[in-house]
């Protein structure tokens, strides 16, 4: 049961992913992309990350590609115009990715998989949403806030590109 | 399987009735507007369809349902067919995790349900803040695929509104969530119990009345948020009228026009049956149990519980009209600047705040 559900989420991933990048109208490429992030959330919940689930959905699905719909809807962009010569760079990256693959693929039998330290009954019983506050807060602590402060860095670097040069608000007004 | 497919058919008949119940409730909230809207502007509302004006909505259904659906020249057609029913879904899925009534399981065949909630998942709230959020993809998709120019407008207008105050919904319910130490809309509305100075809007501890934990502000800036996020009067935007024509629907009629309407109504309930669940105690009575419980009624105090539950999701829905028949549109700068300014600093205070009283006083 477990197996059929992967697999169909697995292959509606694959697919709609391929689909935003092939599909001519952007709407439609973002559309894809949306139904991808609810496969991958579904994805979440098999594993009994429920947590995960939601905050997927209600960060990807409902802010970020809200905005890059909201873009791609004001841009209105001519078709031929997003279809640059890019066959080197994409066959370089291609290649590369997919070498990698086939090492990996092939190392595999030599090492044996990382095993997460948290099991499922621990997640289990203490509820998903704690579990994760508990690794953020403790073991993850150092990652997690220096990912708040690159964040920080951005959101700062945002305002200072959006904001007018403060010279020239003085010499307004 | 039998049990599995038992499972199954008691699911599909909690999830029928539920709609059924909300879909009654819209037709209800139709007419309910308009004469509200109408006393308050003394005149009578309604009052040619049956006595007193009552069977108006099932005339106004009747009419959208045989209407000409029209399709305009030049329109994304799939885009334009999908757009109602995404935004019709999630208004309509939210209502999964919502407990109408007490917390109480009966057996039914062997199984064990829960009658008043379909589903108590431990990230209720987190689920339908996710699905609230897809309810804006209905409207932009609308407005993109009409081909309208005031379409597209209220498309924009609705997707920067949606994005900007669904976050202020987020960080207010986040004071509850710190109190109840939960996620499950079921397990907050019981920690509420036992009278209303225990409701998170007061949030006494449980062995006081001193309302330490006071969610009040939480609790405002959650309600405007939410009227904001359902498009309605005065933060409906992308609707407006006197600019927009209709807005994201100016182009539709007939029954994908329906499905629109249905949604936002649909939406209102929710966002008011939210609201009941986090900040008013939910199903519970204003006083320490229930007073057929006293009178040695237990088995049907339930029905006491959906009746406190129902009259505060209706004390809301009033509030709804009764905003609407008082205040004047926002201009589009002055929404987005509350929303930024004056409703997220006074959201992001009231965690720290929270944070800092639970810490000190735990419940």
């Amino acid at each position: 049961m477990e197996q059929i559900f992967f697999f169909y989420f697995a292959f509606v991933i694959a697919a709609t992913s391929m689909l935003v990048v092939a599909m001519r109208n952007p709407v439609y490429s973002a559309l894809a992309l949306l139904i991808m992030f609810f496969h991958v959330a579904g994805l979440y919940v098999t594993l009994h990350a429920e947590f995960l689930a939601a905050v997927q959905i209600i960060v990807y699905a409902g802010a970020i590609l809200v905005l890059y719909l909201f873009v791609v809807m004001l841009l209105n962009l001519k078709q031929d115009d997003r279809y640059h010569r890019q066959w080197p760079m994409a066959a370089a990256v291609g290649v590369t990715l997919f070498v990698e693959a086939i090492i990996l693929t092939v190392m595999r039998g030599w090492t044996a998989p990382l095993v997460a330290t948290g099991t499922e009954t621990t997640v289990g019983e203490a509820g998903n949403t704690e579990a994760i506050g508990d690794v953020l807060y403790s073991t993850y602590l150092f990652p997690f806030e220096v990912a708040s402060l690159i964040l920080l860095v951005a959101m700062i670097g945002a305002i200072v590109l959006a904001k007018k040069d403060l010279s020239e608000v003085n010499s307004e007004g | 399987m039998t049990e599995l497919s038992l499972r199954l058919a008691v699911s599909l008949a909690q999830i029928a009735a539920v709609m059924g119940i909300v879909m009654l409730t819209v037709m209800i909230l139709t007419l309910a507007e308009r004469k509200v809207l109408g006393w308050m502007q003394d005149r009578m509302g309604p009052m040619e369809v049956g006595p007193y004006g009552i069977l108006q909505p099932i005339a106004d259904g009747l009419k959208l349902f045989f209407k000409e659906d029209i399709v305009p020249a030049g329109a994304n057609k799939a885009m334009f067919t999908l757009a109602p029913i995404l935004a019709m879904v999630p208004a309509m899925i939210g209502f999964a995790v919502i407990p109408f009534g007490p917390n109480v399981t009966v057996d039914v065949f062997g199984i064990t349900i829960k009658p008043f909630v379909i589903s108590d998942i431990n990230i209720g709230v987190l689920y339908i803040l996710a699905f609230a959020s897809i309810g804006a993809y209905g409207i932009i998709l609308g407005g993109w695929s009409s081909n309208s120019k005031y379409s597209l407008l209220g498309g924009l207008r609705s997707a920067a509104q949606v994005i900007s105050y669904e976050l202020n919904v987020g960080l207010a319910i986040v004071g509850v969530l710190l109190l109840s130490g939960s996620l499950s809309l079921v397990t907050i509305t019981q920690a509420q119990a036992g009278g209303f100075w225990h409701w998170f809007i007061w949030g006494a501890r449980p062995d006081g009345f001193f309302p330490i934990h006071t969610q009040i502000f939480a609790f405002v800036v959650f309600v405007i948020s939410a009227v904001a996020e359902t498009n309605r009067v005065p933060f409906d935007l992308p609707e407006a009228e006197s600019e927009l024509v209709a807005g994201f629907f100016t182009e539709y009629s007939g029954m994908r026009f329906a499905f629109f309407f249905i949604a936002e109504y649909a939406n209102m309930v929710l966002v008011s049956c939210v609201a009941a669940s986090l900040f008013l105690g939910g199903w519970n009575a204003p006083y320490p149990g229930t007073i057929l419980g006293y009178a040695g009624l237990e088995q049907l105090a339930w029905i006491e519980n959906v009746a406190w539950f129902t009259l505060k999701v209706y004390m809301f829905l009033f509030l709804f009209f009764w905003l609407r028949a008082t205040l004047p549109r926002l201009r589009y700068d002055q929404l987005m600047r509350f929303g930024w300014k004056v409703m997220l600093p006074i959201a992001l205070a009231n965690i720290v705040v929270t944070a800092i009283t639970a810490y000190f006083f735990p419940r």
